[in-house]
């Protein structure tokens, strides 16, 4: 019912449900709705097209076609429904056991499945009809059978997944029983996938019928069905083609009907399918023009008003800059759910698909980015602005070895032939300390250890020589010794190559040990930027002191670890005025009255807060 | 490799079997037979003796199955109830007609179906739903239907192709490739459109990636990101459906070779159905059993090599 209703409010669902449901009734009223008998002869007007008398003409006999159509459609949709009802409950039964119940039994099924999935059905069909002539519910029945193997590994799949949820796990630990579990957790889990399968095989059911009419195998004539409707068209092309448009067509209507039905049904339950299907065009992120304001000369990249919205609407990184200069490292800090990600994929015009970035000045190198064409703009990703995500592993492309992703990445870079780019190769991957290139070169990206997937990332990074190297988290999803080979290696690599870096963390400990200048992010928004040994030792803005104090590495032994009480909120609920203060100890009355601009003190520090801490007389 | 395709040749043995017992089962549990078909009107009990110990009818179930199963050791079928031949040459005849039209399908579905798919991928937004909503279409018309529709509209009325009839290749091969138009658009409209859906869908799956992001994050081109990284990736899933789309084409090209009469082992499934001629019949299933096997052992050899090796241990 959940399902019905979740269909029946879309308007493409409704409209199908809509017909489906006319239909059938109409075939099922037939004997009082068809103008006609369906074996009614009127030889007086043989092959007459759409009339009055006859809206959609007649046949060879001079029968009425909307007559026959609707008298028709109850012999064809009673075996198309015959097949469908023993796909669903065969399909769900098997599916639900195999998939609850597991072990040899969920083994022999699978084998089964497999041998009936690739059994041509057709031609099992037609034995069947060879044995029982012109029985169309023993060949749909028959179909049936066979099509229920694919609904089985449906069901299964989801039944596996539900069982292993916690609920389900919890009602059998109450003392529910299998049935009951099955019949009140799995079943309804299992709706959504059953409806829209059940739907989609509804019209391939339907279009068999169909084939098995029109080639005389079906019900016998003069008995009308849709299939042996077309069949008496195909005798009449020459003499009157308008015979195939509402035998065929009524077909046709019915099964796109059900496949539509389908996706919908698809697309209203399962929660992973959500709205537009992504396509290339779709993941460009868009500039949207802003007012300009004059950018850091100096800067490799300078940043100004750096705003990011989502496809919905809202707004995940609100007026954001900064500055880098040559061989200097910048650390972007803050909680997960700041924007740090959103502002770097913003720069690199590499966001969520629908998203739109704009700033009132993006530059790098002294070039304006926002002007840039996607075309050029990918010219500057890699050779100018090199970039390394969060999971090593995932970032590179499974089905091809390290060796092929990186040659063609170095190619990308500097055209070089063959035999230059293995040496450029195997020269990068020895410049990220790994031992043994060619052994390397010739795994696939499975095969590799997350330290060893993220220095090989790095090396792809570095093979158009950028000037600056944006690392999103390059560490979090590694071992803690092996963050610090990383760090070193970044370190390193940036002292070798004079190049920027521009690091996204949540661990000060990166900053301390890596960084020149730190900015720290709050709610989409910059709200202290200032050089390390500063951020360290007088932090201005409240949330940039609770951040250091809950930081685990710089805790003072035997002592409590202080924590920031409450959660980032999300993006589309900031607070007008400041948007820390719900979460701040020292706020007052007229923190979250209003925006609050950043402000700069004599030391140059940067921050946005009404009471900051640590004043510059104040301090040791 | 050797290991796959003997792994894939032995499961396919249980298949072959079950298949061929079941049409004999099906056909023992039926009150008529084809000597009574022979017969027809004369009902003399002696004639019809006689005519069923001529075909072996008379003998147990499993004695008649086993007897056809050690001729198919031997590469005989029997001979056909009603033209007495040898099944083995009727089938002969016939099989370079299928194959024909079964082969072209195919390509043409692989080729259209991926390049439509491509495209709706890459465009997205209204094109994409242009593509979604052809595919529905395409996937739900009726097979016979549609034959019907390119004939009044490209044999009759234009006039381009021959509405019916088959060219041999050695004849004329002009001819025989247009014989062969109306039937293959007709039998490879639904698989066209339902490997383009599954590529849009791939596509639109891998696309989302992080590896495709980080490709991006590189400068890579839209040529190498779309067309050799997300394509390569997306041609996995969608290789298993080619190959269930290519066992549907064998029942498709029954109606299809009905309908433009062409003489091929569809047609003479439907007459071997229609005559209740037993071992025609299970020489055309066992056709028709051997394509699925070769089908199925083709979409495991190339999922095989788009996996990398270490991967499918």
């Amino acid at each position: 019912m959940r399902v019905l209703r979740a269909v029946a409010r879309r308007p493409l669902g409704a409209l199908c449900l809509g017909w489906l449901v006319l239909l059938v009734l109409a075939c099922v009223a037939a004997d009082w709705l068809a103008p006609y008998p369906p074996l009614g002869q009127d030889l007086a007007a043989v092959y007459s097209g759409p009339t009055g008398a006859h809206w959609l003409g007649t046949d060879q006999l001079g029968r009425d076609v909307l007559s026959r159509v609707l008298h028709g459609g109850r012999t064809s949709l009673l075996v198309v429904g015959l097949a469908l009802v023993v796909h669903t409950v065969l399909g769900v039964l098997l599916g639900l056991v195999a998939g609850y119940r597991r072990g040899l039994l969920d083994r022999v099924l699978n084998r089964v499945n497999d041998l009936l999935l690739s059994a041509p059905a057709v031609v099992i069909l037609l034995v069947v009809l060879a044995v029982f002539p012109h029985d169309e519910a023993a060949a749909m029945v028959t179909l049936g059978v066979l099509s229920s193997a694919g609904l089985a590994r449906v069901v299964r799949a989801s039944a596996i997944r539900v069982r292993d949820e916690p609920f389900v796990a919890a009602a059998t630990v109450a003392g529910l029983g299998p049935a009951r579990v099955l019949a009140r957790h799995v079943l309804p889990a299992v709706a959504g996938p059953v409806v829209s399968l059940v739907s989609l095989v509804a019209g391939s059911a339907l279009l068999v019928e169909a084939s098995l009419g029109f080639l005389g195998l079906g019900v016998q004539p003069p008995e009308p069905s849709w299939g042996g409707l077309i069949l008496d068209a195909s005798q009449a092309i020459y003499r009157q083609p308008w015979l195939l448009v509402p035998t065929g067509g009524v077909v046709a209507l019915t099964a796109v009907a059900c496949a539509l039905l389908g996706d919908v049904v698809r697309a209203a339950t399962d929660d992973r399918v959500t709205g537009e299907q992504l396509s290339w065009r779709r993941m460009r992120t868009r500039v949207v023009p802003a007012a300009r304001e004059p950018s850091e000369r100096d800067a490799v990249l300078s940043v100004r008003g750096l705003t990011v919205r989502l496809a919905d609407g809202t707004v995940v990184v609100d007026g954001v800059g900064f500055d880098v200069a040559a061989g200097q490292a910048l650390g972007l800090v803050g909680e997960s759910g700041c924007g740090k990600t959103m502002a770097v994929s913003g720069v690199l015009r590499l966001l969520p698909p629908g998203a739109t970035v704009s700033a009132t000045a993006l530059s790098f190198a002294g070039q304006d980015l926002l002007g840039l064409s996607e075309r050029a703009m990918g010219g500057v990703r890699g050779s100018g602005i090199g970039y390394i995500g969060q999971d090593p592993v995932a970032g590179l492309d499974p089905l091809f070895t390290v060796g092929d992703q990186l040659a063609e990445t170095v190619r990308r870079h500097t055209r070089a032939n063959r035999r230059i780019t293995q040496a450029r190769v195997v020269e990068l991957l020895r410049a990220v300390h790994l031992p043994d290139p060619a052994a390397v070169m010739a795994k696939y990206p499975h095969e590799l250890s997350g330290g060893m997937a993220q220095r090989v990332s790095i090396a792809r990074a570095l093979a158009g020589e950028p000037r600056l190297l944006i690392a999103d988290e390059p560490t979090t999803a590694l071992d803690v010794t092996v963050q610090a080979e990383v760090l070193d290696l970044l370190r390193e690599l940036r002292d070798r190559t004079g190049m920027a870096l521009v690091l996204v963390t949540h661990d000060w400990g990166v900053v301390a040990d890596t960084c020149d200048t730190a900015v720290v992010m709050y709610a989409g928004q910059v709200v202290e930027s200032t050089d390390v040994e500063q951020v360290f030792a007088a932090p201005r803005h409240p949330y940039t002191e609770a951040l250091l104090a809950a930081n685990p590495t710089a805790a003072e032994p035997k002592t409590r670890l202080p924590v920031l009480p409450g959660a980032v909120p999300p993006p589309g609920q900031w607070p007008t005025g400041c948007r820390f203060a719900p979460r701040c100890a020292f706020a007052t009355d007229d923190c979250p009255s209003g925006p609050v601009e950043s402000t700069s003190d004599e030391t140059g520090v940067v921050f946005r807060c009404l009471h900051p801490r640590n004043p510059v007389g104040a301090r040791r | 490799m050797i290991r796959l395709v003997g792994g894939r040749l032995l499961w396919s043995l249980p298949l072959l079997l079950v298949l061929s017992a079941l049409t004999f089962v099906l056909a023992w549990l039926t009150p008529g037979d084809a000597a009574r078909t022979i017969l027809g009107t004369n009902t003399d009990p002696v004639a019809y003796a006689q005519v069923r110990a001529q075909l072996g009818l008379d003998r147990p179930l499993v004695e008649q199955y086993w007897h056809w199963l050690t001729g198919l050791v031997r590469g005989d079928l029997g001979t056909s109830l009603f033209t007495a031949q040898p099944v083995t040459d009727i089938v002969q005849d016939r099989v370079a007609v299928t194959l024909s039209l079964l082969g072209l399908s195919a390509l043409v579905i692989a080729v259209i179906g991926a390049a439509i798919g491509l495209f709706g991928a890459v465009r997205g937004g209204f094109v994409g739903r242009v593509v979604d909503g052809v595919s529905v279409l395409g996937m739900s018309v009726p097979a016979p239907w549609l034959g019907l529709l390119l004939v009044v509209v490209f044999a009759v009325n234009l006039a381009v192709f021959p509405v019916t009839g088959y060219v041999p290749f050695g004849e004329a091969p002009d001819q025989w490739a247009l014989s062969l138009v109306l039937p293959v658009v007709c039998l490879s409209v639904g698989g066209i459109a339902v490997i383009a859906r599954q590529v849009r869908g791939a596509m639109a799956d891998v696309l989302g990636r992080p590896y495709i992001r980080a490709l991006r994050a590189n400068g890579m081109s839209t040529r190498s990101v779309v067309f050799r990284h997300a394509a390569k990736n997306a041609a996995l899933p969608v290789v298993n459906v080619f190959g269930v789309v290519l066992i549907g084409l064998l029942g498709g090209s029954i109606v299809v070779e009905q309908l433009f009469a062409l003489p091929g082992l569809g047609q003479l499934t439907v007459t071997a159905t229609a005559q209740h001629d037993l071992p025609v019949l299970e020489g055309v299933v066992l056709c028709f059993t051997v394509l699925v096997v070769v089908v199925n052992l083709l979409t495991d050899l190339v999922s095989g090599r788009l996996t990398p090796r270490t991967v499918t241990s």
